[in-house]
């Protein structure tokens, strides 16, 4: 029967508020963290949310009556407590698939966490997962060349890969920078990557960065043997540059190029993503601003989300955090974000933050990077973490070395070698560490020399963003 | 402070991907690493190449991937065999991981002279 205009103004609750809501397997489901303003019923201001990121309005309007809004209407279909918080709340909503551009993070995130934030009955809303149905993964490009082609194009295998972050991050010119390169790769670095605020500055345009690095590159495969490759930055004010940029780096045989998928906007990490996969390129993200959004535990986006969005989008290497170095990140919800990286198919695991079973199907993975204050001492735990498919990435740890950065990246080197040797043989890392780094440092007057100069820094606050559990 | 001893002219500087900055391994240390790829549940598969040719994707494969072995002294004979046939080539041993189509452990078992 045909529904009858009525003007005014309804508790959202009547429309977005559906208990008995079955989500289907094609929904987008979304886990918010809401905090309320005083006085406000749960289901009210969770059915708003729903509202808000989808179909409703404050106020009904005819035009409402030329659709049918109860198919594309978002659903909050249930809430649940917060471990260990009163003042806030999960709720969980469903939209359906139809609601959404296929292929397109920022028209799903411009739903889910577009004018809603500003809502007045919140306090603070925060996006603590999503779950894309494979139905919706698969319009998605996703990673360029995933991890294992990137194996194969690089010749590495069995062991994470290593890189290094060149310092000072900004000030050096061209040829400098190409000789900080350079050093650290003939040292036994794979990779080496620019900072994520050099982009083409006036002490360093981009160009003859671009130019020296890969001399620097070059010069290093031919001594070591090995493939070598540099994250040249192609992050740039606007998307034509940033596609000159990368068009530039792959005619000069570079392999490997480098985004901020943040601050550079998802539709330019798309674009680039896509052509990178026609283009053979590898495709490193950094992540820069991700801390204003994940950081705060009651509002923003959580980083398992924008995790999600950058898989979707598009990348081969992403920033995780490394648990044990100088940045923020609780064990337990970083192995859950490493692993909705890597793996096909991640089931829902409230101990590690995880909400949702998500299934990625055929999508590639993303190697996690983990960078960030750690050094040779850490080398034991990383690998114990990380496990093979990662990128460590030693920047002070490298190029702090009193013997320069080869000795530092040969230092490295032979860590995480003699790490992943010990571990292949049945030994527990992180336990015997202090012994693997020892035996192996006897054949190496370079990590011998690290062992010594790093020994007592250690990184000890508190996480600031931790699981949510109850108050023991 | 020491000086990195590394050049295009010192053929020593030539490394050969995993384990390569570390000593060679000795017959009881290559039998745990060939144990470590069976209880993966990886196939070994063995390559050899001369070493000046040694960073192209495609070594000259020793007969073909032992599907299925498990017997590590199998293994072991095998590369030594592969290694009296051509001694002067790297030797490699790769597990092979037919779940992700890539190898999963890869390491030069006997070191040719690198040129």
């Amino acid at each position: 029967m045909a529904k009858v205009y009525d003007a005014g103004v309804k508790d959202y609750r009547e429309t977005y508020w559906m208990p008995d809501y079955s989500p289907l397997e094609t929904d987008i489901l979304a886990c918010f963290k809401i905090t309320p303003q005083d006085g406000v019923p749960r289901e009210e201001v969770a059915a708003a949310v729903a509202a808000e990121s989808s179909t409703g309005t404050w106020t009904t309007v005819w035009t409402d009556l030329l659709t049918d809004l109860d198919h594309y209407k978002g659903r909050c279909y249930a809430i649940e407590d917060v471990p260990g918080d009163d003042t806030c709340f999960y709720a969980f909503i469903a939209y359906p698939i139809d609601l959404f551009e296929e292929g397109s993070v920022v028209n799903i995130m411009t739903s889910l966490v577009g004018n809603v934030f500003g809502f007045k009955a919140l306090r603070a809303l925060r996006l603590e997962d999503i779950r894309f149905p494979i139905a919706y993964v698969m319009t998605c490009n996703g990673p360029p060349q995933g991890i294992q082609l990137e194996r194969d194009i690089l010749n590495k295998y069995g062991r994470p890969l290593l890189g290094c972050t060149i310092k000072p991050k900004l000030g050096l010119s061209a040829k400098n920078y190409g000789r900080a390169c350079y050093e650290g790769l003939r040292g036994g670095l794979d990779f080496t990557k620019d900072d994520e605020n050099v982009n083409s500055q006036p002490f360093m345009r981009w160009r003859a960065r671009f130019d020296f690095v890969q001399e620097a590159i070059e010069k290093a495969e031919a001594e070591t043997g090995e493939r070598k490759g540099h994250y040249l930055n192609v992050t740039a004010p606007t998307s034509d540059e940033m596609m000159k940029r990368a068009e530039y780096a792959k005619e000069i045989g570079s392999p490997i190029i480098m985004h901020d998928y943040i601050t550079g906007g998802w539709t330019a990490n798309t674009q680039l993503a896509q052509w990178c996969q026609d283009n053979g390129m590898l495709l490193h993200i950094h992540r820069a601003m991700h801390a204003v959004l994940d950081r705060n535990p009651h509002h923003g986006i959580h980083f398992r989300v924008l995790t999600k969005i950058l898989r979707l989008s598009g990348g081969d290497h992403l920033h995780s955090g490394t648990v044990v170095g100088k940045l923020e990140g609780d064990r337990d919800a970083t192995l859950g974000w490493i692993d909705i990286m890597r793996d096909s198919f991640i089931k829902e695991d409230r101990s590690r933050g995880i909400f949702f079973d998500q299934d990625w199907g055929a999508m590639p993975g993303v190697i996690p990077v983990a960078s960030g204050g750690i050094h040779v001492w850490h080398m034991p735990a990383l690998v114990n973490i990380f496990g093979d498919d990662s990128c460590l990435q030693f920047g002070g740890g490298t190029l702090g070395h009193p013997w320069g950065n080869a000795a530092g990246a040969a230092a490295n080197r032979v860590a995480v070698e003699a790490c992943v040797e010990a571990r292949n043989m049945g030994r527990e890392l992180e336990k015997e560490g202090k012994d693997i780094l020892q035996s192996a440092a006897k054949h190496s007057p370079e990590l011998a020399i690290a062992m010594e100069t790093w020994k007592e820094i250690k990184f000890e606050f508190d996480t600031v963003d931790k699981i949510d559990v109850a108050h023991k | 402070m020491q000086d990195y001893i590394s050049s295009l002219s010192n053929t020593e500087s030539r490394k050969f991907e995993t384990f390569s900055y570390l000593p060679a391994m000795n017959t009881e240390q290559t039998r745990q690493q060939i144990q470590y790829i069976v209880d993966k549940g990886w196939n070994p598969s063995i390559e050899h190449t001369e070493p000046e040719h040694s960073s192209g994707s495609y070594w000259y494969m020793w007969k073909l991937p032992m599907f299925g072995e498990t017997d590590v002294d199998a293994i072991l004979a095998e590369l030594e065999n592969c290694h009296t046939a051509h001694p002067g080539n790297h030797v490699r041993l790769l597990g092979l991981d037919n779940f992700a189509q890539c190898a999963g452990a890869s390491m030069v078992i006997y070191r040719g002279k690198t040129v």
